[in-house]
């Protein structure tokens, strides 16, 4: 993207943008909210929903903002007659082929559909007609498909591909039927999936959701706490989403500034240590043949002053640190620290390296 | 063979026997034909030699109706004839070539000569004349000359050559040829490609193959061409899976291509690198949209994306590409070796040049036609296809194929081109024509163009996945008799909306059908809706079936036939249908000796 700005006429108010950016991007930095289904900032533009589609002064059809590029003196609606039918036709068409089951759905209140549906006043039943009836599908240990629910934005089968490169699921059946799926419609396992539950986080509506999640709540019981990962040193950030002081649910901080919602499976389904019964909540200090539960203050002094004895007999290169990939780079950098100057030994190493 | 002509030496100068092998006449035996002509004439004493050069494999000539078509030409004349098998070789041979007395029954007759011998054919000309296989013969019909022209100048003299020459686009929607290679030419790429589509998916449309078959070399040449006129190295031809007659012409021209030296490295020694590959389609529609086509030969699901960047820009592994039409591509050596003045002569203003049609439907004769740009529609309905059959009235021309719009009968003066037909609401597309008489249903035919998008479509975008979708159901609902007011405008209005909101081309003009039909037929979607009944007698379930008491010899047969027993009949009393027990099989109708049901 050039630094180039260039002029366009959103809604009647001249506005200046850079060159090279879409209709999408340069309306939302003006303050103008364009609906979509299958944008995801994470993925390239796609241009499936057509649910941004604006009027541009002199073009006959209606362009998608998402990935129309802005030029100069471009004259664009995005609240006109036509753009408001439009949206509610493609709303309305969307739902002559989904289930009337919001009541009991997982994605109830977040869900992109539904408020789209509420905003136009739309059910799509004047349609009549075919509606799928494919089996839900969930051999898998975290993730489920509903594949009634979906709107073939294509967000999963494009976070798959282009950001994860994974390659598990990409659009099958032509026509009506087109319909994102495994190959050959097989189960997930971890032969052919990474199960990071990306494709959840990207979905729009409640086809895919998270298979530990279900029935424990839905978004306006969860309190969303926002954390970083704990498993290694990258750092992600996510949300976790919390109902009755009980971690239900992760879901993704897209304004993260390392990750931007990606996570893997650790991050996403690897909470199940939280609340398990034999976690150690306090430092642990050998008696004999057992462990005895003790203060942190008491247990690092028990540390220091063996570490003390070791030294004093055998010299500074008896002992060494070895650190774990799962602290952050800060931590590590102490932790060479201190061996250095404090044991006065080189002897440090991280797991990482192997 | 009689004995009395074994002694004779037969007089047999400068003999040719051209038998037509496209798909159509290998299909109806042509190979079989060969053979027979080969065997027969080695028995009798004409040297093999003389039978190994003398007979011809020929490309298609357009009307397969009439295959195999055999030409004969001996001493100076010439006779073709049609319907031709092994069994009737022997005749030829004897009465024909031996004796030298045509065998008149055989011959072709008026309406192949109203189809064949059009004044003006260049694409089509020597389709038919050449033999396909034999680079010789396509280099001794002038071939390859424009290719050397082209490449004794610079790129920039080709493009404006062909932009002068005013030669739009074949492949439906008609952008200027010379313009997208300028746009290409200037892209400032390294690699570029240019890739041809011979992806033809309109139903009854097969003029491409037709010129791949039967003169592969001039769509090579003109690639060649384009090829150096935009500054690529590399040419795509993306060819469909169900030809494999042409795909396998294609492998032996490339090959003879590459051993003249056309092809390869350092061409007519000017410092021009250029080579071609084929790229097997597996039989989407869509793939026919040039960026469908791009992620096709990519290796990805054939689903177009959104423009711009156009892939003159941006296109095969994000290099500009430039994408032509077979018949686009078989042009240009023409224009190039005969000059952009020839070729505007030819046609109407903006519409220059000719082009190929595949009449089909109710007309009486059907094929591949090659005419100027801006002829009639009558012309074409009457003059070439000799009408309708059994002199019924004409209703309406579809053309463009399922994602056209139907001309109604109303419209027969209007001049065959780009713009006057996307003035009448449909399109060139690739040049399919189906016309329709009085026996055609504009509902069903709708419903039947909208059943094959539907099915076609990649699924991408919403309005076309779901929309045409819908407009096809409710075109069912109004053909099985259960049309309610209203129905009109809700296919009117969603069709519009699909229009203007659709990605690519297949989504925008799959509604041209159900818009076009109700812009012209509007009173018989109403006649199906408020009256229950199809004015063409197609829609089965709109069908009832009376018996004509005055014509019904009551003779039973429809009694005992009905598995509804929906008859009553009764001895020396003319039957009589029970509506509410009709089921509409149509036994009654097929069995009546005569002819007393309606």
């Amino acid at each position: 993207m050039s630094n180039k700005k260039i002029k366009i006429i959103l809604n009647g108010t001249k506005t200046v943008c850079d060159q090279g950016e879409t209709i999408f991007n340069a309306a939302k930095k003006a303050g103008v909210f364009i609906p979509t289904l299958c944008h995801d900032m994470r993925l390239e533009p796609y241009g499936a929903c057509r649910m941004c589609s604006v009027e541009v002064k002199g073009v006959p059809r209606l362009l998608p903002s998402c990935s129309t590029p802005v030029s100069e003196g471009m004259d664009i609606r995005t609240e006109s007659r036509t753009v408001k039918r439009i949206r509610k036709r493609l709303v309305s068409l969307l739902l002559s082929n989904h289930p009337d089951d919001c009541m009991r759905c997982e994605t109830s209140g977040a869900c992109k559909l539904q408020n789209l549906a509420y905003e136009y006043k739309v059910d799509g039943r004047e349609y009549g007609g075919e509606k799928w009836k494919l089996p839900i599908r969930q051999a898998n240990p975290f993730i489920v498909y509903e594949p009634n629910k979906c709107i073939v934005c294509g967000r999963c089968v494009r976070i798959c591909n282009e950001i994860v490169m994974a390659g598990t699921i990409d659009f099958t059946g032509r026509g009506f039927h087109t319909v994102p799926d495994t190959a050959f419609r097989t189960a997930r396992t971890l032969s052919n999936c990474e199960f990071c539950g990306q494709c959840v986080s990207t979905c729009p509506t409640g086809a895919l959701t998270d298979k530990k999640a279900r029935g424990k709540g839905r978004v306006h019981e969860l309190k969303r706490v926002k954390t970083t990962c704990s498993y290694c040193g990258t750092g992600c950030s996510f949300y976790l989403n919390v109902k009755n002081e009980k971690v239900v649910r992760v879901s993704s901080d897209f304004f993260g500034p390392v990750n931007q919602g990606d996570l893997c499976i650790k991050g996403r389904y690897g909470y199940d240590f939280i609340h398990s019964r034999d976690r150690i909540k306090t430092p642990l200090v050998r008696k004999g043949d057992k462990f005895v539960r003790t203060s942190w203050d008491r247990a690092l002094s028990v540390i220091a002053s063996n570490f003390e004895k070791i030294i004093k007999r055998y010299g500074s290169d008896a002992v060494g640190a070895f650190s774990s990939s799962r602290c952050t780079n800060e931590e590590n950098f102490l932790l060479a620290k201190f061996v250095r100057t404090v044991f006065r030994t080189n002897n440090v190493d991280n797991c990482a390296r192997v | 063979m009689a004995s009395a002509t074994k002694n004779k030496k037969p007089f047999v100068e400068n003999l040719t026997i051209k038998v037509c092998v496209g798909t159509g006449g290998l299909a109806a035996g042509g190979q079989e034909v060969i053979h027979a002509f080969t065997r027969q004439l080695k028995a009798l004493g004409i040297k093999a030699e003389i039978a190994k050069k003398c007979i011809k494999k020929t490309g298609c000539r357009g009307c397969c109706s009439k295959d195999v078509l055999v030409d004969i030409r001996m001493n100076g004349n010439s006779a073709t004839y049609q319907h031709i098998s092994r069994d009737k070789v022997e005749r030829i041979i004897q009465e024909h070539i031996i004796d030298g007395n045509i065998v008149k029954e055989w011959l072709v007759g008026p309406e192949y000569h109203a189809f064949h011998d059009r004044k003006i054919k260049i694409l089509l000309k020597q389709c038919g004349e050449i033999d396909p296989e034999a680079i010789e013969d396509y280099i001794k019909a002038e071939g390859y000359k424009g290719l050397q022209k082209a490449l004794s100048g610079k790129p920039s003299g080709v493009i404006n050559i062909i932009k002068k020459s005013g030669l739009r686009g074949r492949g439906g929607a008609g952008f200027p040829t010379g313009l997208k290679w300028e746009i290409c030419s200037k892209e400032g790429s390294v690699q570029k490609y240019i890739i041809c589509n011979a992806d033809e998916g309109d139903p009854g449309a097969f003029m491409d193959r037709s010129i791949i078959e039967g003169n592969p070399h001039s769509v090579i040449e003109g690639m060649i061409i384009g090829g150096y006129a935009i500054g690529a190295s590399r040419g795509y031809i993306y060819i469909r899976a169900e030809y494999p007659v042409a795909i396998s012409r294609l492998r032996i021209a490339l090959k003879q291509a590459r051993k003249k030296g056309f092809l390869g490295k350092n061409i007519f020694k000017c410092g021009f690198n250029f080579d071609i590959r084929i790229k097997e389609g597996a039989g989407a529609f869509v793939c026919g949209e040039e960026t469908a086509l791009i992620a096709s030969i990519e290796g990805q699901r054939g689903m177009p994306r959104s423009k711009p960047p156009f892939p003159a820009q941006k296109g095969l592994w994000g290099k500009p590409t430039i994408i032509n039409n077979v018949e686009t591509l078989s042009t240009i050596p023409h224009i190039i070796s005969r000059g952009a003045r020839w070729f505007s002569s030819i046609g109407s203003k903006n519409n220059s040049g000719t082009k190929i049609f595949s009449i089909t439907g109710k007309v009486r004769n059907t094929g591949l036609i090659e005419v100027p740009m801006g002829i009639s529609l009558r012309e074409v309905v009457y003059d070439i296809g000799g009408g309708c059959p059994q002199d019924r009235e004409l209703k309406a021309v579809q053309t463009g194929g399922p994602s056209g719009g139907c001309i109604p009968a109303s419209h027969i003066d209007m001049p065959l081109d780009y713009d006057s037909l996307s003035s009448v609401g449909s399109m060139m597309g690739s040049g399919g024509m189906v016309v329709m008489d009085s026996t055609t249903c504009m509902v069903d035919m709708a419903k039947f163009f909208l059943e094959f998008t539907q099915n076609e479509s990649c699924g991408k975008c919403l309005p076309c996945r779901v929309g045409n979708k819908r407009l096809y159901e409710r075109l069912k609902r109004i053909t099985d008799g259960r049309g309610k007011k209203g129905d009109i405008e809700f296919l009117e209005a969603l069709a519009e909306d699909i229009k203007i909101t659709s990605l690519c081309g297949l989504g925008q003009t799959a509604p041209n059908p159900v818009l076009s039909t109700i812009r012209y037929f509007r009173d018989e979607y109403e006649a199906h809706i408020f009256e229950g009944r199809c004015p063409a007698g197609v829609c089965e379930a709109l069908r009832q079936y009376v018996v004509n008491a005055e014509v019904c010899k009551m003779c039973g047969k429809c009694f005992r036939e009905c598995p509804a027993e929906a008859i009553s009949w009764m001895k020396k009393q003319p039957a009589s249908i029970d509506k509410g027990k009709c089921i509409k099989c149509g036994r009654c109708f097929e069995v009546c000796p005569f002819s007393a049901i309606d």
